[in-house]
């Protein structure tokens, strides 16, 4: 071991290869900078002065810091509204997905099931072809989903990219013996589900979970198609209504005196939102960091 | 006589073992029960209501009632001018998205792979892997206020060169929404679409760099002999994969970058289903609908044929299915 890091040393040295390491290090530090850039910018202009952020005075850090912006956005009617139905939507969307998905994943996963093959197919061949916007609009409509908390969490209940990536860890993680040694104890499938396989399954459902609560944290077109119901709207809806518009009203505000004096409100409003409603996510992000990563080599592997 | 009577009763044999086995196995169909009804309200149903298309749609008359009028909408839609813009923008957006995307993210694989400092990689990883948890909507609205010409970055900046000058609106010119839409797609995503090429450059065998070493081999000829042929297959299954996708632009960023200025160049076709179909006053589904299943059609066709391709090439081993 210590005589190949010695050789190794010795050969490295090329001035060919120097000149490579150069060059590539540097582009990387330079692309870190282009994606740390923007996002250091926003957060520092959301904490900054609404008149230096009109001014155009922010280059990197906050210029005469203040929580105007966090104050204005955190007494806007909507976004605290959106931000609970977030959560709601989040949390019971993703309970929802993950419980169906597992429970196909199990049956689809053991090659002992009956019409296995048929079944598979009839999943992967929604992965290619489906029946579109329209038709898939008019259907929740007439069941009746239509501006009810249900649209977003029944239609979408289960994505079939997540369900072969599940499947594919319950066949390829899971050791086949376990369940012949179950059997054989008398197990029942039901029993060796959840006695045997779920305990087990703890990486590949922490990634799903992963995968389906960020998805809805982020989603906004299921609910601009189906919820017209203000009080039903997710954040990232209510953001999308507040970011883009070229004004904001300021009846939108519980206390519209207070924010008609401010300079800068609009751009100050739309940086701290942008801030307040990717926060939880990026804050989550450094600890979870390993699991998606996993989540994307786990989907690699073809059963 | 007696040939057909045996082969019956092989038949009979047979769906009785089908029978006897799902009737062992029935705790697991009880396990699909709700996943299999989930599939079928929420993917078969809507791929039968596709037949709407080639109806004239009346709400009042629901989709089996209303009448029947063939290729109306398909020709309507091939005929009107919405068709070259449409298929125009979707295809130019994609393609170029494709073209500087995936090579890029087979060089910076490449490049991460040479970063010696296991620590540096980390942060480097860690780093550009974050702007994909970004929404959309939120990537847009970052877009539009860092490049607002008055108090966005853009303009900070441009006045550090011009002092007391306002820079010329980007967002406000049409053809600049072509590189706005794929440079942001590659910064939210360049870092994230190497984790698939970083685990195949993994798996190199060191021995193979050992032994090109000892033959004298300088790094770049390492990255050009070894890493690069290594990440071959990986790299062909992506190409298909996405050019499977290649008549569709997502939804969600199309339609969030449109205002009035740029939608001769950002209405894709997904965009304008929406908007024929449920954003305006007049009730055009059938219309849209056809448009939604001529571009899935599309899509399919693209998949299964490039995938065909691929394993001709190949030999059988790259393909999806």
């Amino acid at each position: 071991m210590a005589a190949k890091v010695v050789n190794a040393r010795k050969i490295k040295h090329p001035l060919e290869d120097r000149i490579l390491y150069a060059v590539v290090y540097t582009i990387i530090i330079l692309f870190c900078i282009v994606v740390l850039y923007p996002i250091i910018f926003v957060v520092s202009a959301s904490f900054s002065s609404g008149t230096e952020v009109q001014l155009g005075h922010v280059y990197l850090w906050p210029v005469k810091p203040s929580l105007d912006g966090y104050e204005a956005v955190f007494s806007h009617k909507n976004v605290m509204n959106g931000y609970r139905n977030t959560l709601f939507y989040t949390l019971a969307g993703t309970t929802i997905n993950v419980i169906i998905t597992v429970i196909c994943a199990y049956p689809l996963s053991r090659r002992d099931m009956p019409m296995r093959g048929f079944f598979m197919f009839l999943y992967t061949f929604t992965m290619f072809f489906g029946g579109g916007l329209i038709p898939t609009y008019l259907l929740v409509n007439s069941i009746g989903m239509n501006n009810t908390i249900w649209a977003l969490l029944i239609p979408g209940a289960m994505s079939v990219y997540n369900m072969i990536i599940t499947r594919t860890f319950f066949q390829n993680s899971v050791p086949v013996e376990l369940l012949e040694a179950s059997q054989i104890d008398g197990c029942s499938d039901a029993r060796y589900f959840f006695s045997v396989l779920l305990p087990l399954s703890q990486a590949v459902i922490s990634v799903i979970s992963l995968y389906y609560a960020v998805g809805h944290w982020n989603s906004y077109f299921s609910a601009l198609i189906y919820l017209r119901k203000v009080e039903l709207q997710p954040l990232q809806l209510v953001l999308r209504n507040i970011l883009l518009a070229t004004r904001i009203s300021l009846n939108e505000f519980e206390d519209p005196d207070l924010m008609d004096g401010m300079v800068g409100l609009e751009f100050l409003v739309k940086y701290a939102l942008i801030v307040v409603s990717t926060a939880p996510i990026m804050c989550l992000y450094p600890f979870v960091q390993k699991f998606f990563a996993k989540g994307v080599m786990l989907g690699s592997v073809k059963g | 006589m007696s040939k057909s009577a045996t082969t019956t009763l092989t038949a009979n044999k047979r769906r009785n073992g089908l029978w006897k086995q799902i009737c062992r196995r029935w705790q697991l169909f009880l396990f699909l029960i709700i996943p299999l009804a989930w599939l079928i309200t929420f993917c078969y149903i809507p791929m039968g209501g596709v037949q709407i298309a080639f109806k004239n749609y009346m709400p009042k008359k629901g989709i089996l009632g209303s009448d029947w009028v063939g290729w109306t909408h398909f020709l309507k839609f091939f005929n009107s001018f919405y068709f070259g813009r449409t298929v125009g923008n979707t295809l130019r957006i994609s393609l170029y998205s494709l073209c500087c995307s995936f090579p890029l993210s087979i060089i910076f694989a490449l490049m991460m792979n040479l970063i010696i400092n296991a620590k540096f990689k980390k942060v480097v990883q860690t780093l550009t892997y974050m702007p994909h948890f970004i929404s959309t909507v939120v990537l847009v609205g970052m877009l539009n206020q860092m490049l607002n010409p008055v108090a966005g970055l853009y303009g900070n900046i441009y006045r550090l060169f011009h002092p007391g000058e306002y820079p010329v609106d980007i967002l406000a010119r049409a053809n600049s929404f072509d590189h706005l839409y794929v440079w942001s797609g590659i910064w939210q995503n360049l870092g994230w679409n190497t984790i698939i090429y970083m685990a195949a450059l993994s798996g190199v065998d060191p021995e193979l760099h050992e032994a090109a070493q000892i033959d004298g081999a300088s790094r770049l000829k390492r990255v050009w002999y070894i890493d690069l042929p290594v990440l071959l297959p990986t790299a062909s299954i992506m190409l298909i994969m996405n050019s499977g996708s290649i008549m569709s632009v997502g939804f969600e960023k199309a339609y969030l970058m449109q205002n009035s200025v740029n939608s001769v160049y950002s209405e894709v076709i997904s965009t304008y289903v929406y908007k024929t179909g449920l954003g305006g006053t007049t009730n055009q589904m059938s219309y849209a609908a056809a448009i939604g299943l001529f571009n899935n059609v599309i899509n399919g066709i693209l998949l299964i044929t490039v995938n065909y391709i691929s394993k001709k090439l190949s030999g059988g081993t790259n393909s999806l299915f």
